[in-house]
């Protein structure tokens, strides 16, 4: 059953023919869509009618590869930027919130801890319509009584940032916690003898300490941000993100330019796994 | 304790209720307020959630999100639990850190394209029927796009990944020579499943249920884009209602409704296995 106990030959290898059989249907799609970037046809399907590189390069009546099409170029800037601005804010914040929530004792902690975990069991769908009535409502408000017009509280860059800020920074909040949990209070106390404020003890003794984990809640957010479709699409305004670019092409204008940006991701993606991986073996 | 009202106290708390209160709590407030109210009409009504009890296709297309998702949810534990087993307890620890890593690359690909990528494969032209008529098994192609099962399919395959990671964590710091010693006593592959590591992982079973059914039931990508014409989602309801018959009130109901009942299943799950929700995203 485990390594160490013998196991008859059908069971092991009904087992590992199980597990191929996974790792196949995990990698079908991205496979196939990698594939395809390279086929020389019009259409999204088989059959394979050649390699050819013009879904990446070709500009003519019939064709716009990646690297010509405007729209799909401003929609990956857009998310790279969104993603930034989105990390960011969500990495000050879960941290803040995360030595709050570890480090202070105040009354109330509960139920601002509870909303604080809650967007893990809200549906995106459900933020994204809630924040949209309420930056609306906000919006008509403030116009209203003063006349000037919020912009960045109408569907937008800022409103987009601001919705996925919402449960970014839950997951930041959850990394850095996991790791400040494991932080030794005399270090910071011992700052604090020698007569450090609190929050250079913050500053030079506890933020170093959470480095790793400040790295990987800034990866992981960038990430989601970076592929979020469900709380994005009601906030989004006249500048789409890759995504919601991506879902409207598949729905309406779908031509292989699609699976040369998907390629991209994937083997941008890849890359990153691998030499994550590739790092930490030799670390070990 | 004095510390609780240091200026550095409020440097974390300040941007954390400006996080919580306008972004979390109050858009949720609003959300049900939202949901008595009808446009062009003062006071309060629950017009909006009569018409939803009303309307046969709102309320069946929600019992049956409900229904799949937790379908969903059971397909992704009988699948995924092989796999975090092999991957924790069976493998050579060489090629472990390896498959884990492949096991992350879909989840930060995206959704978006790996749907994309299902929908290519089950087409009518697509590599599933390319395959089968070319070899002659079959003449025309399979329906395998645009129905329940594309969208089970999809929706399985981007939820077990949560199913599994969840699994593996607990996995990892079950003591091997329990299971060695239930062996040398005699037990059957089957009671050491079912009375060691079953019960031994349960957290993480836990854990991995509440994010993936969240997940699927929360899912607009895959119905939409795998699943056919009667395969309506409640999720697309209420897109409908945001972003095409622009009825936000009725949205709103909606929306109350899905989170509402996704509330309570969790809730259900947390208090049937005494687990915190804190530990759900651990």
């Amino acid at each position: 059953m485990i390594r160490s106990l013998p196991n008859s030959a059908l069971y092991k290898n009904g087992y590992r023919l199980y597990i191929a059989l996974f790792f196949l249907f995990l990698v079908l799609p991205l496979l196939v869509i990698s594939i395809l970037a390279f086929n020389d046809s019009n259409f999204i399907s088989l059959p394979w009618k050649g390699f050819t590189l013009d879904w990446f390069f070709a500009n003519t009546d019939e064709r716009t590869g990646l690297f010509h099409d405007e729209d799909l170029l401003q929609s990956i800037w857009i998310s790279l930027l969104t993603g930034v601005a989105m990390a960011s804010l969500s990495l000050a914040v879960g941290t803040a919130a995360a030595l709050l929530f570890v480090q202070e004792k105040f009354r109330g902690k509960g139920f601002l801890y509870f909303l604080a975990i809650a967007p893990l069991i809200i549906p995106g769908v459900i933020l994204g319509i809630s924040i949209l009535l309420s930056s609306s409502f906000v919006a008509g408000a403030i116009e209203k009584a003063t006349g000037w017009d919020p912009e960045f509280l109408s569907p937008g860059f800022w409103l987009v940032v601001l919705g996925q800020f919402s449960f970014g920074a839950t997951y930041v909040l959850l990394i850095v916690s996991a790791r400040l949990k494991k932080f030794d209070p005399i270090l910071e106390e011992a700052a604090l003898s020698l007569r450090a404020t609190r929050l250079e003890a913050i500053r030079y003794v506890t933020l170093p300490f959470l480095k790793p984990a400040l790295i990987s809640g800034f990866a992981v957010t960038f990430l989601i941000s970076f592929s979020n479709f469900n709380t994005t699409v009601f906030l989004v305004g006249s500048d789409p993100t890759l995504p919601i670019e991506l879902f409207s092409r598949i729905k309406f204008s779908s031509t292989p330019v699609l699976n040369a940006v998907s390629f991209l991701i994937v083997a941008v993606i890849s890359a990153i796994a691998f030499v994550t991986l590739w790092i930490n073996r030799k670390r070990r | 304790m004095k510390r609780r009202f240091s200026p550095t106290f409020w440097l974390l708390m300040l941007p954390v209720l400006l996080w919580l209160l306008p972004l979390i709590l109050i858009p949720h407030i609003d959300l049900l307020i939202n949901s008595f109210k009808v446009e062009g009409q003062e006071g309060f009504t629950i017009q909006n959630y009569l018409d939803f009890f009303q309307n046969e296709i709102y309320w069946l297309t929600f019992v049956k999100t409900v229904a799949y998702a937790v379908g969903v949810t059971l397909l992704a534990f009988v699948v995924a639990f092989p796999v975090a087993f092999y991957l924790t307890k069976v493998v050579s620890p060489k090629y472990s850190a390896f498959l884990t890593m492949m096991l992350l690359i879909p989840i930060w690909v995206g959704e978006l394209i790996t749907i994309y990528g299902w929908m290519i494969i089950l087409g009518d032209h697509g590599i599933i029927n390319h395959f089968l008529m070319s070899i002659g098994l079959i003449d025309k192609p399979l329906p395998l796009l645009y129905n329940d099962f594309s969208m089970i399919l999809g929706l399985l395959y981007m939820s077990v990944l949560f199913m599994i990671i969840p699994i593996m964590s607990t996995l990892e710091s079950l003591d091997d020579s329990l299971i060695e010693a239930a062996s040398d006593l005699g037990a059957s592959k089957w009671t050491i499943l079912r009375r060691i590591v079953i019960p031994y992982s349960m957290p993480g079973i836990i854990s991995g249920s509440i994010i993936v059914f969240m997940l699927v039931i929360g899912d607009y990508l895959a119905p939409n884009i795998l699943g056919g014409k009667s395969s309506l989602w409640f999720t697309e309801q209420i897109y409908n209602q945001f972003l095409s018959t622009f009825n936000w009130n009725e949205g709103s109901a909606f929306g109350f409704l899905l989170l509402a009942i996704s509330s309570a299943i969790v809730w259900v799950i947390l208090k049937l296995s005494g687990q915190k929700l804190e530990r759900v995203g651990s």
